[in-house]
């Protein structure tokens, strides 16, 4: 096998300090990471194995009502934890929505932020692609399939981000918590991830040998509890990417929306989130008419990338009015047996 | 090496008693296998055994310049990197074709490249991982041409022939003047695009030689046809190949013939003299291991007033490989399903850079099928009938093409049982009429169902012992569909004995030659084989003792004789009658042998057309604005002759049905016009369905008796399910929307207005 070198650092600050060698991968559940190794699509000189690191597997409640859940804590955990999916049942419906049972079990919170793109001639390993072989150009521009960027693309990347996760997360102000070198710090997830521009290879903030600790969601994003849905529309019931996706939440006051929130998965680098979209939504009565015009707003600037993913636009607006309609019909008592679908109504 | 004797435990030691045919038992291989204990291919890992790991082309046209050996063999652990020049020279060309059988093999014999992930370099090393790592040190270098992909690439021709000998172009009266006739005609054009086996397990070989004899560890779903392609290219013996094959992980025809990088992994053993495993990846899957070749199909069809057909033209492009031929003979429902005055059929074909298509879960019936009953459905709207009564007022009493009367056909039962079971009547003609509770738009759709009953050529031996116990073997194989359990079932009624006393053995080369599992053909083969057999030994046993004064059976002739429960009984009087062991000791015998084989009959052939039919009927509901699908019921009732195992031929059925549901919803290899790359050449991207999509499923088994298909009375029941099922599903879409989609698969892009 490719050889690299296998680290198991026994703290933060020692996984920190093994970071830093230029070309080193953190090991988690591996879920994603392993594959693209195996493709050689990933060839890191080091792995860094970071899953045994104490601390960073428990989810808590801050004083404050911000609730901590560490990186390591897994997918299927996170979701199946009753309180944490009583105050977030969107997050919870997106954690179920994504891949499989056993992908679940594995995956872990601060590995999802960090999965990378499925365009296939990224991940053929060969093929000119700006993100893996920075400057080799990009095989998927004018070749675009429905798995291509609408909205965030340059002329150098029209990928997409995979996670299911990342969308309720970038709706609700989720905060990333960093340790590193120079010592912690914070970015909200909404600037985590990076949309392509003219450097496809910067994927997120992360600086060298920086190192995912948990993910916070601010005391606000409890309030949206009774109004909040995950809506996924995919090619197969499970197992399958977002064609799109959408977060939707809203608060309720005398029957006009208060705060709203909207963010779109499967359309860019990142999960889609448009200021105008909320606002347009802010203090209106709840209607299809508002929803449209929310998702007007959201979905303002979209460009296909090709004949082959075009229908996104229109079914990514479709998708933001219904759930928002569904978030305002009100969050269902458990989570559907069919989580996140079209089909999933209880 | 048997089957038996291989240290994995084999079913053959699970017993249940009160077997015989007819009876729902479960699969004896079952505990086995949910417990890990079915040994397949790729868990044996014999001493000394080296691992292989395949170097394969990243471009689909050209020739490979240069391959890095040395960086390769500097690996540690590498033990050898095979590459054309430096691999065991082979007795015969593996371009050679020598029978429609035998398919064109890439074997390291040159540097050029036919299709994507064509085998160009296999490197052997100690472990896994050097193997894998010296194959990606290779890094290959190519001089690419420009692959041609997809089905307007290329001149069209017409083929010799289609599927494996069948022709490419039959009619029979005038189509035209049957159009001119008619009072409604509509033409449509369908297209299904390549797809991939994908059987959970791969291509896996365990191959190694003493001198110049093979033991080769191998998934196949034909033994004795395997025996002799190797036995080609090695220039040795059939004899002198054993090959094991105890359990599939799936074939679905992909394993029906072996497959290249099968045969590089007895080159590689050869070239450096240890045993070798060689277990492709995924990946590596899509390209020498056949596929379903892509059609468009056109389909015209002309109806007069009271809804009888006046003509029925299918035309059918298909796709071949640049350098072998198989064409998928879409056709071939169309030559056998509806009664029309004219039908015209006609493949014609072009040639891709790809790897050679291959016979794929229904061959041709499924992909045709899907154009014919969505062509009939567009025209059974047309007409303003309801779709089932259009069809059975076309319904074929004797073969269209041939006038040959059918052996046997229950195919109005068939409609008449799932439309009943299903709740068809009633139905709205008019589309986009019925929404749930929920809102979801609701339709529902049919299709017809066929497949021919095939038999082939198939051995099989059988012994009784004075214990009162026997055995039955022969080389037939279990690919999941239950051969372990259902041949045992008529071996040991046809010994006449409980499946307690029996010991069957199955999946060696080293067992009488029992066939191919394919063509849904293998009961009918390996099952006559066993029958007969077995008869072999009950007329000897009753010649004994008919013969012998001393018997109760003395003088009561042969044809008067039956077996069950280890004794011969008097037909006329069934207290009449004495054991096997009385019978066999009073005779001085340890035991009896038989042997006997099955094969098809010429004569009943030129007289009847052997088909099995169905009808599926299917339940979508489609959300009216993001277009996802969910097919919420389906119901298929088929007749297929005798039935072995209720519960087995249930699953056959189910498992056609899903997938059907696969072919019309999920299934499409996607391949870059440019490099003739794949873009989903894995399981996540390349979606089959999974559970969470398969409805409640009926499987109605309708009773039909044929006393001329063959001597068990048995069709074939693997493969029926998929058809009626695509076009059923396709049809129903379209009830539920108002939407004919006709290129599969049916995605819920094509559905948003």
């Amino acid at each position: 096998m490719r050889r690299f070198d296998y680290i198991r650092p026994a703290s933060v600050p020692e996984a920190v300090a093994a970071g830093q060698h230029p070309g080193t991968a953190y090991l988690a559940a591996g879920t994603n990471l392993v594959d693209l190794m195996k493709g050689g699509v990933a060839t890191p000189e080091r792995v860094v194995d970071i899953t045994r690191l104490p601390g960073l597997s428990a989810i808590e409640r801050l004083p404050d009502g911000t609730t901590r859940v560490g990186a390591l804590v897994r997918n299927s955990d996170l979701a199946h934890d009753p309180a944490f999916a009583k105050d977030y049942p969107m997050v919870a419906e997106a954690l179920l929505a994504g891949a499989s049972a056993q992908l679940r079990n594995a995956a872990t919170v601060g590995g999802n932020l960090m999965q990378r793109t499925r365009c296939p001639y990224f991940t053929d390993a060969v093929s000119p692609c700006n993100k893996r072989a920075p400057g080799s150009g990009c095989a998927a521009l004018g070749h675009a399939t429905r798995i291509h960027a609408v909205q965030g693309w340059s002329a150098h990347c029209i990928a997409t981000h995979p996670s299911d996760f990342c969308v309720p997360l970038a709706a609700f102000d989720a905060v990333v918590e960093i340790a590193g070198p120079d010592g912690d710090r914070a970015v909200p997830l909404t600037d985590f991830h990076r949309l392509p521009g003219d450097h496809p290879e910067r994927e997120t903030d992360l600086r060298p040998g920086e190192l995912i600790t948990a993910l916070r969601l601010p005391p606000e994003a409890a309030d949206f509890r009774a109004h909040a849905r995950y809506l996924k529309v995919r090619d197969r019931t499970s197992y399958a990417f977002a064609v799109v996706s959408a977060a939707a939440a809203l608060t309720l006051e005398g029957g006009r929306i208060g705060r709203a929130r909207l963010a779109l998965g499967g359309l860019a680098l990142k999960p889609w989130r448009v200021a105008e979209a909320e606002a347009a939504l802010a203090g209106q009565a709840p209607s299809p008419e508002a929803y449209a015009k929310a998702a007007d707003a959201a979905l303002a600037g979209a460009e296909p990338t090709g004949a082959a993913n075009a229908f996104k636009i229109e079914l990514a607006r479709r998708v933001a009015v219904r759930a928002l309609t569904q978030a305002a019909a009100g969050t269902p008592a458990r989570i559907p047996a069919l989580p996140a679908s079209p089909f999933g109504i209880v | 090496m048997t089957a038996t004797s291989t240290p994995s435990p084999h079913p053959a030691g699970t017993v249940r008693h009160g077997s015989s045919i007819g009876q729902p038992l479960t699969r004896r291989d079952g505990p086995l296998k949910v417990t890990g204990q079915a040994r397949f291919t790729a868990d044996n890992l014999p001493p000394g055994t080296l691992h292989a790991a395949l170097c394969v082309a990243r471009i689909a046209k050209g020739r490979v310049t240069g391959l890095d050996v040395a960086a390769a063999e500097a690996h540690p652990g590498v033990v050898a990197v095979m590459r054309p020049g430096h691999a065991p020279a082979l007795a015969k060309d593996p371009d050679a074709k020598d029978g429609p059988f035998t398919f064109r093999l890439d074997l390291l014999q040159n540097d050029r490249v036919r299709y994507a992930n064509q085998p160009i370099a296999v490197v052997i090393a100690e472990t896994l991982e050097a193997a894998t790592e010296g194959a990606r040190l290779l890094a290959p270098t190519y001089a690419a041409e420009t692959p041609r992909i997809g089905l307007d690439s290329g001149e069209p021709f017409t083929p010799d022939s289609v599927g494996v000998g069948a022709p490419p172009v039959q009619s029979e009266g005038d189509v035209e003047a049957g159009l001119a006739a008619a009072s409604e005609t509509i033409a449509a054009t369908y297209e299904t695009p390549a797809q991939y086996h994908n059987a959970m397990e791969p291509h896996a070989a365990v191959a190694s030689w003493e001198g110049d004899r093979l033991t080769l560890l191998m998934p196949t779903q034909a033994l004795a046809m395997s025996q002799g392609r190797l036995a080609g290219l090695f220039g040795i013996r059939p004899d002198d190949i054993h090959i094991d094959s105890p359990y599939l992980g799936g074939g679905f025809g992909s394993k029906g013939v072996p497959a290249g990088p099968q045969v590089l992994a007895c080159m590689a053993a050869k070239l450096v003299g240890r045993p070798v495993k060689l277990v492709p990846t995924r990946t590596q899957m899509y390209g020498p291991m056949g596929h379903r070749g892509p059609t468009r199909q056109t389909i015209r069809l002309g109806a007069d007033a009271a809804g009888k057909l006046t003509a029925l033209d299918h035309h059918i492009r298909t796709a071949s490989s640049s350098f072998d031929d198989f064409f998928e003979p879409a056709g071939r429902a169309t030559s056998t399903l509806y009664a029309s005055p004219a039908i015209a059929i006609r493949h014609e074909a072009v040639r891709l850079d790809t790897g050679t298509p291959l016979f794929m879960r229904a061959p041709g019936e499924a992909s045709g099928s899907v154009a014919l009953e969505s062509a009939l459905d567009e025209m059974a709207f047309a007409l303003g009938m309801d779709p089932l009564e259009f069809r059975l007022a076309n319904y074929a009493e004797v073969e269209p093409l041939t006038g040959k009367p059918f052996s046997s056909k229950a195919l109005r039962e068939c409609y008449r049982r799932g439309a009943e079971a299903f709740g068809w009547a009633g139905r709205p003609v008019q589309p986009r009429q019925t929404r749930d509770r929920d809102g979801f738009l609701v339709g529902t759709g049919m299709g017809t169902a066929t497949f021919p009953a095939l038999i082939f050529e198939g051995m099989a031996r059988a012994e009784i012992r004075a214990d009162g116990t026997g055995t039955v073997e022969l080389g037939a194989i279990d690919m999941g569909q239950g051969a372990w359990t259902a041949l045992a079932q008529i071996a040991a009624d046809g010994l006449g004995i409980g499946m307690d006393a029996l010991t069957f053995r199955m999946g060696s080369s080293d067992l009488p030659n029992a066939g191919i599992a394919g063509g849904s053909g293998h009961t009918a083969t390996a099952g006559g084989a066993i029958h007969a057999a077995a008869g072999d030994v009950i007329r000897q046993l009753a010649e004994l003792a008919t013969n012998d004064p001393a018997s109760p059976l003395y003088g009561a002739g042969n044809a008067g004789v039956t077996a069950a429960d280890g004794r011969l009984t008097r037909r006329d009087d069934p207290g009449r009658g004495e054991s096997v062991t009385d019978i066999l000791r009073r005779a001085g015998r340890s035991s009896i042998e038989g042997r006997g084989k099955a094969g098809a009959d010429p004569a009943a052939q030129a007289s009847y057309a052997m088909h099995a039919h169905g009808a599926v009927f299917a339940e979508v509901k489609v959300d009216p604005d993001l277009g996802q699908i969910r097919v919420s019921r389906l119901t298929g009732a088929f007749a297929a002759g005798r039935v072995i195992n209720p519960r087995l031929v249930q699953s056959q059925y189910y498992g056609g049905m899903i997938w059907g549901l696969s072919f019309a919803l999920h299934e499409r290899a996607e391949m870059d016009p440019r490099t003739g790359r794949f873009l989903n050449d894995n399981l996540a991207e390349y979606h089959v369905p999974v559970n969470a999509d398969v409805p409640a499923l009926e499987a109605i088994l309708v009773h039909e008796d044929d006393a001329v298909v063959n001597a068990l009375g048995v069709k074939g029941v693997g493969e029926i399910g998929i058809t009626g099922t695509v076009g059923a599903i396709a049809n129903a879409v379209w009830h539920a929307t108002g939407v004919r989609v006709r290129e599969m698969p049916i995605t819920l892009d094509k559905l948003l207005g």
